[in-house]
């Protein structure tokens, strides 16, 4: 008998998660809300809020710029924007497949090679910054002795000195395997050569854990220096200068792309304002990004 | 190790202080998995009962494919899915790329198979039986249909717990569909990948110690009801 009301019981229980369950994915269709809020709060405009897809790298997304700019942009034109944060190389697949509105990527040729090939407009080179090579304070290898990044790769791989490779097709490996062809080293399959195919931040910190070297663009490392071991071991070498550039997806190619608010985005990164927000946003007291075109 | 109790003690403070970037995480984690273990329910156990209640050497096939499927790896769900709602893919159109529908989608993907499979091994255990006597009783087929589900409520939760448990911590599907985009389709186990990539280990343990409290309750459930079970 007491077996049958427990039961009863249980299946009333279950009746009560299912219902609950059933709530909870109401409430993910309500979930249209912010939207809604924004529009009210658009402050007497017309204008629909419209969210654009913002496909980048992980280093400007990591850095926390992004969270820096956004906000500022959105306020004034009431358009939303959404992150997809990826490689370079998965970040220009998304945007030639159209599954985004407007990129901020670097890898400086392969953005004007698929411009020429009309998958991106208007183009524009809107910050720069730097790579450097990082490392173990030790630095078993010396790379702190040499200026060039052709040298230290070469005694990172001659050494058999520990190398993180980002391994992800991403801006930042890319670059890297420039380097290393220009070191006139094939690391490929070496023991010290690891390649992590992850982001930046992920990579950084299987350095740190490995005591290794690795390739980073400046502003990733700063913002995570506090968390790492790893200091840098060589910077200023002009083959490191690295540029970023923001595009839209060609209209033209996918009808459906919001390109009017993706221009609006790019004459906002590229307008006095949005340039000097750029130079101004800091952490730990270093300027991660500088304005415009450095090359 | 001081890191460790550190991020620890951090993620302690986020969970009780309902820290809203991890609450709203969390909250559309239960969403996502939450809508995909209904709709999985919805199709599972009507086609596991069916499957059951068939007699087994004619549906050797199709069980052999749930069973496959069962153990289908979550980054080939995703991939599958993101092939067919990317602007190219056959259901481009739609635009449902990076939203909670696409993960939704890969979700039902996993967790059908899995309630359809369990649902129909417990009613082969006891299906028979029951069928047999509701039969005899009279009851038309839908009623003896309903009758055995009745009876085989127990297996059938232990199918559907069961899925919910595997689709919530799961990080493949949801990281290629969803594509990680905060306050939109980032899910637990995806902000975990990130901020674990990041250095920041709080946000991490503390969302790891909710998907552990989750598991536990799901299995404390199921453990309860497995007792129950005659």
């Amino acid at each position: 008998m007491r077996g049958k009301s427990l039961r009863g019981k249980m299946w009333s229980c279950l009746l009560l998660l299912l219902l609950a369950l059933l709530l909870m994915a109401a409430g993910c269709g309500g979930d249209a809300g912010p939207d809604d809020e924004a529009a009210d709060q658009g402050e007497g405009e017309v204008e629909e809020s419209v969210t654009i897809l913002l496909s980048t790298t992980t280093s400007t997304y990591d850095s926390g710029l992004l969270d820096y700019l956004i906000p500022v942009f959105t306020e004034q034109t009431g358009i939303e924007v959404e992150i997809l944060s990826q490689g370079t190389g998965q970040a220009l697949e998304t945007g030639k497949r159209g599954d985004a509105d407007v990129l901020l990527v670097h890898d400086r040729a392969a953005e004007l090679e698929l411009v020429e090939e009309g998958f991106f407009v208007d183009r524009h080179d809107v910050m720069y910054n730097d790579y450097v090579i990082v490392g173990p304070a030790e630095d078993p290898a010396g790379v702190k002795d040499v200026e060039s990044v052709v040298e230290a790769f070469n005694l990172i791989s001659a050494g058999g000195h520990t190398f993180v490779s980002r391994g992800d097709d991403s801006g930042t490996h890319r670059k890297e395997l420039r380097l290393w062809e220009e070191a006139g080293v094939d690391p490929a399959g070496a023991d010290w050569y690891l390649p992590a195919g992850q982001g930046m931040g992920a990579t950084l910190t299987m350095a740190h854990e490995n005591l290794a070297y690795t390739l980073t663009d400046r502003a990733t490392y700063v913002s995570m220096k506090d968390e790492l071991e790893l200091e840098i071991v060589l910077e200023g070498d002009p083959a490191l200068f690295n540029q970023y550039g923001i595009m839209a997806v060609n209209p033209e190619k996918h009808p459906h792309v919001k390109y009017e608010q993706a221009l609006q985005f790019i004459e906002f990164l590229m307008s006095e304002e949005g340039q000097e927000l750029i130079s101004s946003f800091q952490v730990a007291g270093e300027t991660l990004f500088f304005p415009g075109l450095g090359i | 190790m001081s890191k460790l109790l550190e991020g620890i003690l951090e993620a302690f403070r986020l969970i009780i202080t309902l820290d809203p970037y991890l609450m709203q995480i969390v909250r559309l984690s239960l969403q996502v998995s939450g809508t995909a273990i209904i709709l999985s329910t919805l199709l599972g156990v009507p086609l596991g009962t069916w499957l059951g209640m068939c007699e087994e050497r004619k549906t050797r096939l199709i069980n052999k494919i749930i069973y496959t499927l069962m153990g289908l790896p979550p980054v080939v769900a995703g991939l599958l899915i993101y092939l067919l709602l990317s602007r190219q893919g056959p259901l481009g159109v739609l635009g449902l790329l990076y939203t909670p529908v696409a993960m939704v989608a890969a979700q039902v993907a996993l967790a059908s198979p899995i309630v359809t499979g369990l649902t129909m091994v417990g009613i082969r255990s006891r299906g028979r039986e029951v069928e047999e006597a509701a039969r005899t009783l009279g009851a038309s087929p839908l009623l003896t249909a309903w009758t055995v589900v009745r009876e085989c409520r127990f297996s059938i939760l232990g199918a559907v717990v069961t899925g919910f448990g595997r689709v919530v911590a799961e990080v493949g599907a949801v990281m290629i569909v969803g594509g990680n985009i905060e306050g939109r389709t980032r899910v637990m186990t995806t902000a975990i990948v990130l901020e674990t990539g990041k250095g920041h280990y709080e946000l991490a343990i503390g969302l790891g110690l909710i998907l552990l409290a989750i598991y536990f309750v799901i299995n404390s459930l199921l453990y309860h009801f497995q007792k129950e079970k005659p």
